[in-house]
Order: C-alpha cells, then structure tokens, then sequence
C-alpha cells in the first residue's frame, strides 16, 4: 500500500499583490474623493432633464424640508482669504445685538448648513462633535423653533440673504426642497429673494432621462 | 508575525554561522489597515455632483399698481394652470370676463401637457432637434458653449411658439411646479412666465371638471 505523502506546506499567503492593488485603489480614492457634504435634513429632491452641475464655489443654498423648515447655508468663498461665513455672521450678530467670540466665528466658516433663529447659533456653534448639534437639532423641533424664521415679524432669512449679498455680490442661489413640500412654502421663499433684487435661482434636482418623439 | 526561517543546525562545530532572515514580511496588517481605509473613503466620496435647474423669474414691480402685465398675443397664449393632485389644466387664448373659456383636464404623463406642448411648439422643436442632430453626426463642429449660445438664440428667434404662462394654484408641492418647468424644458418652450392666478381664472378653476 503506497501512503499517500502530505506535503507540508505553509499555509502563508504572499500579500505583496494585494497590497499593490489596494494601495493603487486608496491612492485613488484619495485623490479624486469630495466629501460629501453633511445634510441638515433628509430632502428627496424632485427630477428634471437639466444636466447643469452645481457650483461648488460662491453658493447660497436654502434648503427646505419636506414639512416647510428652512435651512441656510454659504461657503467660504473662492479661496481662504475670502472668509464669507465669518463676515455674515459677524454683521448677523450686529444686527441681532448678538456678540459672537472670535474663536466662534472661526468655528462657523468650518461648520456648513444649519437651520435655527439666529440667537440659537451661537449654542450651536459651541457644540463639541455633530452629535451635539443633532441632539440642539431635535430639541429644537421639540420646541418647534427650528428652521430659520421666514415670517413678517422677524424675518431673518432675508437678513441672512441681505448681508450675504452685500458681502458676495456674485454669489448665486440655490434652492434644494423636497418633492413633497408645498409649493406655497417655496413660493414664499422667492418672494423673500425677489425682495432682495434675486431672479436667478438654481433648483436642485436629480437627472432622470426623458425620450421625447414628435408625432407627425 | 515576521516570518522568520530559521536554519538550525544542530552541529556543534564551534562555528559562528550569520542566522539566515527569510526578506519576506507578513503583509496581512497592512492589507488590513487598508481596507479600512478604502472603506471609509468609499463610504465619505459624494462621487455625482448634483444637478441644478436654472430659472429665472422676471423681476417684481414693488409698486403692484404700476406692474402691468406684458401684453401677449392671444394666438400665442396657453395658459397651464398646475391643480391639486397633479392635476394640469390648461386653456389657449386669454380669458375674458365674458367668455371664459373652458379648461381642458390632462396630467404629467408622456401623453399629457406634453404632447400638447409639443404639438404647439413643433416648429422650433424640430429646429432644435435638426440642430442638435446635424452636432451628433459631426457635420457641424462647435464648441460647447457656442451650442448653449446658438440654442439661445434659436429660442430667441421663435416668432410662432408658444408663450407659456404658468399659474399654481393654492395647494400644489414643489414637486409638480418643478415638473411643469422641466416640461417647458423638454419641449423647448422659448417663452414661459410663472404668474400668479388672476380672479378669472379662480372662477374657471372652480368650474373645471375634477
């Protein structure tokens, strides 16, 4: 009877080739990643055929959530220097008789897009990690007073508007709502940005293909 | 977990022999540690940049009593009035206090306002889709942003099209008003207006089959 010889091998792998793979995959990913950006609310956005990619730089978006609350938020401007949140905020404090630190402020251009009354930010801004300021978020809504306000009697969206334009006179508006939001609610919107000589405003929405035949 | 193979020799000869190291490192922890972070690069990258739709609204007179409407033709004139529960409805020609037209139901499906905008608007459609066409098949050469630009001016152009003017009623989402300029869009109206509804209208819409 001839045995059958085990041979005794060792059970390493060499992971020099998977290495290179996954190092030519993280190099890639590195270079060509955008992070995406934090999202105030979840906002299903409606489709349309326009290809138009959204600016990434001298932006103001509004963001409306599906029950109508208004979120804001602006970018730093084209380079460092520009620092655009850090003087909204500033001139946001002196009209609201608010004194925001400087180490505030310089927290605020890092932060992105938030929705509370304006006397809330500054709470906001202290929190230490997202957590925090999703938990002010909910306690907020719990005392329905989130969403920047947009009514007559203290209308702050529009001053958040006003003093974004007086800084960045180029800047351009988007508008991301979500398909279930009631037109009435943006309507209203517009109206405040028409009021603040705006007329050119970009709706976000998702690309969807449409076949279009002309029938002879 | 270096490897490490040692070639012990078991004779005792008084000789010193330099221990062989084996070059080969264990890459299992560095596989490891980049997995992780190919992960978390993956799941962070917002790869698509979302889309936008431009609109422009005409600029408001803050002096109501001084606006006056822009007189439009009234063989030109179609009047999309967007409804509750994605209702359209629309009428051709301009409403008079004496006779009001009447609306005619339809939705935002292939076979709904579309096709009747299409139909209205066919002369510059086919311009538009000849041009875009003649650009697919390589017989004209231009670059990018010139074919934006002489769209523009094709649009700008049309004499006999459509003017389109939209009107929302009360209790509408931002979904359908989002539809309604996506459709002026797909069948290349050149000349639409989002305006409020007028008393007329209020009184056609009540009447409007549901």
């Amino acid at each position: 009877m001839s045995k059958i010889k085990i041979h005794n091998k060792s059970p390493h792998i060499d992971m020099t080739p998977m290495v290179d793979l996954f190092a030519l995959l993280l190099t890639f990913f590195m270079l060509t990643t955008t992070f995406r950006p934090q999202e105030p609310a979840i906002i299903d956005t409606p489709a349309s055929i326009s290809e138009k990619q959204a600016p990434d730089k001298e932006i103001l978006s509004i963001s409306i959530d599906k029950v109508g609350k208004v979120y804001f938020n602006l970018d730093n401007g084209p380079d460092t220097t520009t620092k655009f949140r850090a003087k909204v905020l500033e001139k946001m404090g002196e009209q609201y008789k608010i004194t925001f630190t400087p180490k505030q402020i310089e927290t605020f251009s890092k932060l992105a897009a938030f929705g509370m009354p304006i006397q809330y930010v500054g709470k906001w801004i202290d929190q230490k990690d997202p957590a925090g300021r999703d938990k002010l978020q909910k306690l907020l809504q719990d005392q329905k007073l989130d969403g920047i306000p947009t009514d007559s009697i203290d209308n702050q969206l529009a001053w958040w508007i006003y003093f974004t334009r007086q800084i960045d006179r180029n800047i351009q508006v988007g508008i991301k709502a979500d398909m279930e939001t009631d037109y009435k609610v943006v309507k209203k919107i517009l109206d405040i940005l028409q009021d603040k000589k705006v007329n050119k405003f970009n709706l976000t929405t998702n690309l969807e293909k449409v076949e279009v035949k002309v029938e002879n | 977990m270096a490897q490490i193979i040692e070639n012990s020799s078991g004779k005792g000869d008084g000789k010193r022999k330099a221990k062989k190291h084996s070059t080969a490192i264990d890459m299992t922890p560095m596989v490891d540690l980049m997995c992780l972070l190919i992960t978390f690069f993956m799941l962070t990258t917002a790869f698509s940049k979302p889309k936008v739709m431009e609109i422009v609204l005409p600029e408001k007179e803050p002096d109501t009593s001084k606006a006056i409407a822009p007189p439009v033709d009234k063989s030109r004139a179609v009047t999309v009035i967007l409804g509750d529960n994605d209702i359209v409805y629309y009428y051709e020609g301009l409403a008079k206090a004496d006779s009001l037209p009447s609306l005619i139901k339809t939705d935002f499906s292939k076979d709904g306002i579309r096709k009747f905008l299409l139909k209205r608007n066919k002369p510059l459609f086919d311009q538009i889709l000849e041009y875009k066409e003649k650009i697919k098949k390589g017989e004209l050469v231009l670059p990018k942003d010139s074919v934006s630009s002489e769209l523009k001016k094709l649009r700008n152009a049309d004499k006999v099209g459509p003017i389109v003017l939209i009107k929302a009623s009360e209790n509408i989402k931002y979904k359908n008003f989002v539809d309604i300029i996506d459709e002026m869009a797909i069948t290349n109206i050149a000349r639409y207006a989002v305006v409020d509804l007028n008393p007329l209208e209020l009184k056609m819409l009540e009447a409007a089959p549901k």
